[in-house]
């Protein structure tokens, strides 16, 4: 067992704390047998008070019989009623409780395992969540996690619950009749093969009406999509032709499913009816025989019934258990990824802002690599402008930085520690990014805004929107800074995006920012508005900025030229311009074409 | 579909809404009737049960006789055969009642939305349309489908139980009855609170997957901003909360039927007191009591499957009203009844009178507004001759796109007209036009299905050859055949198989294998890479030959290019004329096009020195 707890380890997480509620659970299941005392009241009522025959009863209720006598039932038949009901309230009692505790283990399970994935997921290394399928993951996390929720908490007490039914069932008829309790029995084992073979093949055709209604719905909302291409071409005909064709296959797929239910519910049905007809015609034999009392066939039919619809669900349950482990294998892969470590000794020290690269290689396991070797120093307070050709590794150079990938040689050392020295949560939150697509979290803009300090006050909130230019934008919405952004909300244009996220980064207070081509959607004035915005605060981050804007570029300290992943050139404006290369090409291509801000703006 | 907000549910019943949609069921008149015979049959042999056993004990049991032991034996098998077969009917019918339905009020949706106009769907989102034409439209069958069966055994269950109690012994039916009412309530008062339940259930359940969604699509910056522990915090709210509804749905169902169990056992002993008296003064037999012991214990089941539906209904409610409310969506372009009459309609087109379309198109002081409130064109006015290329430029939101979609006839002219080869084009059907145009949009749409099949989209009867004509004209060729199925290779949905600049090489192709006499196309920005972008203006030069074309333009070959180049701002052409003439007015457009210029230019440096 503990093998296979180290073999599961998110299993074990999750049924941790639950295995209570299971076993309560398990104990709420047998208090439930209870409920076989009722027939047993009714048997004892027709056979010895009605009918004065006490030679059925078994052991504890014959004494009864015996001692108390028949006239006192007859003249309080009361008595029975309450004993009915105490019985039935009893068992009552123990159902609730039974759901009651598999509700609270099922939940509990599902609680575990939810906490435990999105944990996992949020730990996973950048690189994981790129190369994987977010649909995949998402489906996963959902339906896997319903799945052994269901199995774990609900199926396997009820395929406790039925052993334990027939158990019970079967230890009470034995004594009274054997042949006749067996008998009770007799399809049970049809009736389990039966369920268990049907369940697959209704799986088998339920995958089959799925995907048919998967094919469907992708025809209309590609049609819904594409309703001007449909429209243009004039195809409404020909679609709904097409419509018409998956429509009825879909119709006929899942019309075959049921079919095949039906089948399964009757036949099903059949098989458990005839066990009851079995039950009842063996039991008039013997009673006819002077074998069996008529209190006691009352008992055989009622257990009887008790027993079938229970077993029949157990083909099925157990036809399940394949699924749940496939369910439990894919969970279970997602959680043995490696999560994001402390390579070094996770210092935390105060961050000032200088920033070295040594001999910096990086590669994503490709032969050539995205960075080769690139050294450079930024001083606390300067700025560093990146120009790069398409595919150079700018992106690479400053992800770097934060750690979200490691360097394959070399280091990037901050303050002088070595960035893998530096615990990772600290290290980001010293450094500030915005990406040239931000995510914007489905919440308020001003939530938004916060979100790494939700304690901060509006003022601070409006002075770094106003920083990133667009506190006015903001404003002009309805309802300003409360405004829904993401997937419930409004859509933000680009530049809109990028300047929301650059305020939230301004919030950081960190002591090196970086924009990694995030004003690229934003037009040159505002552009212009937002650096001169930036270079007014109060306290000056080291700043690096990608961008291929010359205006931009020619106000840094210095800049790198990357091509294919070397520093290619380096250097101030002025020093740049006076020689030939990439630098000197774009910002010769800005200038002629009429943009005289490179002239005016640039000269150093 | 997240997007969607859901309507509220508890709304009161509007049983006119219900009644159209039972419309659907009652077509299927067969089916129906066979599930109600069915369900009466099955519902009587359920109350044939104990009557059976109270047979049995009266004449066997009590009077310890084998005679008649056989035909009895046969009436039972034979029931039990009956309803086994009812069960499977019942079973059979129902899905297939359902699955028609499904399939009718879904084909009613989509053949609607074929003709509603694009005002429609501007302004409702895709998911919502999915959301109603899918999900809706499936739980509203399903309730209408299964209510049919379930109430039907309800009714006949329950008011056969009543009438063969009744007549075993009147006094003792009255008596168990007096559960009933507190039956009825309990019933009442818990389905209505397991269903609102299992909605919040839901309601989180989909919050839940939003969140880890966000978790995955938001990685990168959840690191960057060190947000983990946060979002764990805000996650751990909605899990906490999953759990809470969700064992309080357990509870309350788990509440729910051992109380009316309990209820149902509570019949069961006064049936035992007052039976039981009655035995012994002789009024009824032993096998009375066992019937009526039996009768009580299954009481409940009818009334509260009763009690279930009318919950049910309330709770589609909603569903129901959106989906009808989708059907009734009046059509704001609705052809004159004798243009159907001449030219027929978009299914059923009249060919053979449609006159060829040369491909001149004049806009006669055409004003037009998405809203009352303002308009986007003021009395604009353009004649197109017959295979002349426009080029339109201009601001976002200056009104290029609107002048498209007039052409398409996507809307019309608020006031004033379009004129194609010199008629208003109201007075002839929109299919008329329609075959004749080409249309490429900005996002190139492809259909999930093969290439080929895409590039057939406008002429599903042409051969493989016409296909691969038409892609070699647009430079297509050569990319898809080094595919590894070549043309049958599959695009994916939206055509995410492919990359932009094939889908958009795919849709010329399409463009070329219509052949049509007027051309729309609406340039993509984004970026594709230098190889590909040499393909694509081939292939646009290739289109445009002969063919009366507009094009929303943002690259500068194609700007050049055109025969004309209309500056459009604020709704109306601020410059117009050839590149050259326009350079020389140094106004907008000499603005755009050497910051267009500059921007290809630099581009050009970053890609090259990255190579």
């Amino acid at each position: 067992m503990t093998n296979n707890f180290q073999r599961f380890p998110l299993l074990s997480y999750s049924l941790k704390g639950n295995v209570r509620w299971l076993l309560l659970g398990a104990v709420a299941v047998v208090g439930g047998t209870v409920s076989f005392l009722t027939p047993m009241v009714t048997g004892f009522l027709v056979d010895f008070v009605l009918r004065g025959d006490s030679s059925g009863l078994l052991g504890p209720l014959k004494t009864l019989a015996d001692r108390v006598g028949r006239d006192y039932f007859l003249a309080n038949l009361w008595v029975l009623a309450l004993a009915l009901l105490l019985v039935t309230g009893l068992s009552a009692l123990f159902n609730h409780l039974r759901g009651r505790f598999t509700a609270m283990a099922a939940e509990g399970i599902a609680l575990r395992m939810r906490s435990a994935l999105y944990t996992h997921l949020q730990d996973l290394p950048y690189d994981y969540h790129k190369h994987t399928s977010t649909g995949d993951l998402v489906q996963r996390c959902s339906s896997d996690v319903a799945m052994l929720r269901r199995f774990i908490g609900v199926q396997m007490l009820e395929i406790l619950r039925t052993v334990v039914i027939v158990a019970v069932a079967l230890s009470i008829m034995a004594p009274i009749n054997g042949a006749l309790a067996l008998a009770s029995t007799v399809t049970f084992p049809v009736l389990i093969v039966c369920s268990g073979v049907f369940f697959k093949k209704v799986r088998a055709q339920f995958t089959l009406a799925d995907e048919a209604e998967g094919r469907l719905s992708t025809m209309m909302q590609e049609n819904y999509s594409g309703v001007r291409v449909v429209r243009a071409f004039g195809q409404q005909k020909q679609e709904i032709q097409r419509f018409r064709l998956l429509n009825s296959d879909y119709q006929a797929k899942s019309y075959r499913l049921s079919r095949l239910l039906g089948a399964f519910w009757g036949i099903s049905d059949g098989l458990g009816y005839l066990q009851i007809f079995t039950t009842m015609m063996l039991g008039i034999y013997f009673c006819v025989k002077g074998e069996l009392t008529v209190g006691n066939l009352m008992i055989f039919t009622s257990y009887t019934s008790m027993m079938v619809w229970p077993v029949r669900q157990l083909g099925r349950v157990l036809s399940d258990f394949g699924k749940a482990t496939v369910s439990l294998g894919r969970l279970e892969e997602i959680m043995s990824a490696p999560v994001e470590k402390e390579p070094g000794r996770a210092l935390t020290p105060e961050i000032r802002g200088r920033v070295e690269f040594r001999e910096v290689c990086f590669g994503y396991d490709r032969p050539d690599d995205v960075l080769k070797g690139v050294s450079f120093t930024a001083e606390p307070g300067q700025t560093v402008a990146i120009l790069g050709s398409t595919g150079s590794g700018k992106s690479s150079l400053v992800q770097l930085m934060q750690r979200l990938y490691r360097c394959t040689s070399g280091g990037v050392y901050i303050d002088g520690v070595n960035v893998d020295d530096i615990e990772r949560h600290h290290l980001r939150r010293n450094i500030g990014i915005v990406l040239q697509e931000p995510f914007l979290y489905s919440r308020t803009i001003a939530e938004n805004i916060k979100i790494v300090r939700p304690d901060a006050s509006e003022q601070e909130m409006r002075a770094a929107a106003a920083t990133a230019a667009v506190d006015e934008v903001i404003m002009e919405f309805k309802d300003g800074y409360d405004t829904m952004v993401g997937e419930r909300g409004v859509t933000l244009s680009g530049g809109q995006k990028q300047r929301v996220a650059i305020a939230r980064m301004l919030m950081q207070q960190a002591p090196i920012i970086i924009f990694d081509d995030s004003m690229s959607a934003v037009d040159t004035e505002t552009d212009r508005a937002i650096r001169e915005a930036l270079r007014n605060r109060r306290s000056r981050s080291t700043t690096f900025i990608i961008s291929h804007r010359i205006t931009t570029l020619c106000e840094a300290d210095f800049i790198l030229v990357l091509e294919n992943g070397r520093v290619a050139d380096c250097g101030t404006h002025s020093e740049l311009m006076s020689r030939d290369g990439l630098y000197r090409r774009i910002a010769d291509i800005q200038t002629l074409a009429g943009d005289e801000e490179v002239s005016d703006q640039c000269r150093a | 579909m997240q997007g969607i907000e859901e309507q509220d549910f508890d709304q009161k019943l509007d049983l006119g809404t219900w009644k159209r949609l039972f419309k659907y069921a009652f077509s299927y008149r067969g089916v129906v009737l066979q599930i109600l015979l069915t369900m009466g049959t099955v519902a009587a042999i359920d109350i044939c049960y104990p009557l059976l056993a109270r047979y049995a004990i009266d004449n066997f049991v009590v009077q310890r006789s084998s005679q008649g032991v056989l035909p009895f034996a046969l009436l039972y098998l034979a029931l039990v055969v009956l309803q086994s077969l009812g069960t499977w009917m019942f079973v059979e019918r129902g899905g297939k009642l359902e699955t028609l339905i499904t399939a009718r009020i879904r084909d009613d949706a989509f053949c609607h939305l074929q003709e509603l106009s694009f005002s429609y769907y501007d302004k409702t989102p895709v998911g919502y349309l999915l959301a109603r034409t899918v999900s809706d439209v499936t739980s509203i069958s399903e309730i209408i489908a299964w209510s049919i069966v379930d109430v039907m055994w309800a009714l006949v269950y329950a008011v056969g139980c009543f009438a063969v109690m009744f007549a075993l012994s009147p006094k003792l039916a009255l008596i168990v009855m007096l559960i009933v009412p507190f039956l009825a309530v309990v019933s009442v008062y818990f389905q209505r609170r397991i269903l609102r339940c299992q909605r919040d259930v839901r309601k989180v359940n989909s919050r839940i997957t939003g969140a880890y969604n966000e978790s995955i699509m938001g990685a990168m910056t959840t690191k960057t901003l060190v947000r983990e522990e946060a979002n764990y915090g805000e996650f751990k709210v909605l899990i906490d909360e999953m759990r809470r509804t969700s064992v309080h749905s357990s509870v309350l169902s788990s509440t729910f039927m051992p109380l009316v169990m309990l209820l149902g056992s509570v019949g069961t002993a006064m049936a035992v007191v007052f039976g039981g008296g009655m035995i012994t003064v002789g009024a009824i037999s032993l096998g009375t009591l066992a019937a009526f012991i039996n009768y009580t214990t299954q009481l409940f089941d009818p009334i509260q499957s009763l009690a279930r539906i009318m919950a049910e209904f309330q709770t589609a409610q909603a569903s129901a009203e959106r989906v009808i409310s989708l059907i009734d969506t009046p059509l704001e372009i609705r052809e004159k009844p004798e243009v159907e009459r001449v030219f027929g309609t978009n299914f059923e087109p009249k060919r053979e009178n449609w006159p060829p379309i040369t491909g001149e198109v004049e806009f006669k002081d055409v004003s037009f507004g998405y809203n009352q409130k303002e308009l986007v064109l003021k009395n604009f006015n353009l004649l197109v001759k017959p295979g002349e290329t426009i080029a339109l430029v201009g601001e976002t939101g200056a009104g290029k796109s609107t002048i498209v979609n007039l052409v398409c006839r996507f809307y019309e002219p608020t006031s004033g007209q379009v004129l194609i080869d010199g008629v208003d084009y109201r007075e002839r059907s929109s299919l008329w036009l329609q075959e004749s145009l080409g249309y490429v949009l900005q996002t190139p749409h492809l259909f999930s299905g093969t290439i080929e099949e895409n590039i057939k989209f406008a002429r599903p009867g042409a051969t493989r050859q016409q296909v691969e004509e038409a892609a070699r004209l647009v430079s297509a060729h050569d990319f898809i055949t080094a595919l590894k199925d070549g043309y049958d290779t599959q695009v994916g949905e939206g055509g995410a198989l492919l990359s932009t600049g094939q889908k958009q090489l795919v849709s010329f192709a399409r463009v070329i294998l219509a052949d049509p006499r007027i051309f729309v196309l609406d340039e993509a920005t984004s970026s594709i890479d230098t190889e590909t972008e040499k393909l694509i203006q081939r292939a646009i030069t290739r289109i445009l030959k002969g063919r009366t074309s507009f094009i929303v333009a943002h690259r500068l070959s194609t700007i050049r290019d055109a025969d004309r180049i209309l500056v459009i701002r604020d709704g109306g052409i601020s410059e117009s004329g050839s590149h050259s003439e326009l350079m020389a007015l140094r106004g907008y457009y000499y603005d755009l096009y050497t910051n267009q210029f500059r921007d290809e230019q630099q581009m050009q440096a970053l890609k090259e020195a990255g190579e």
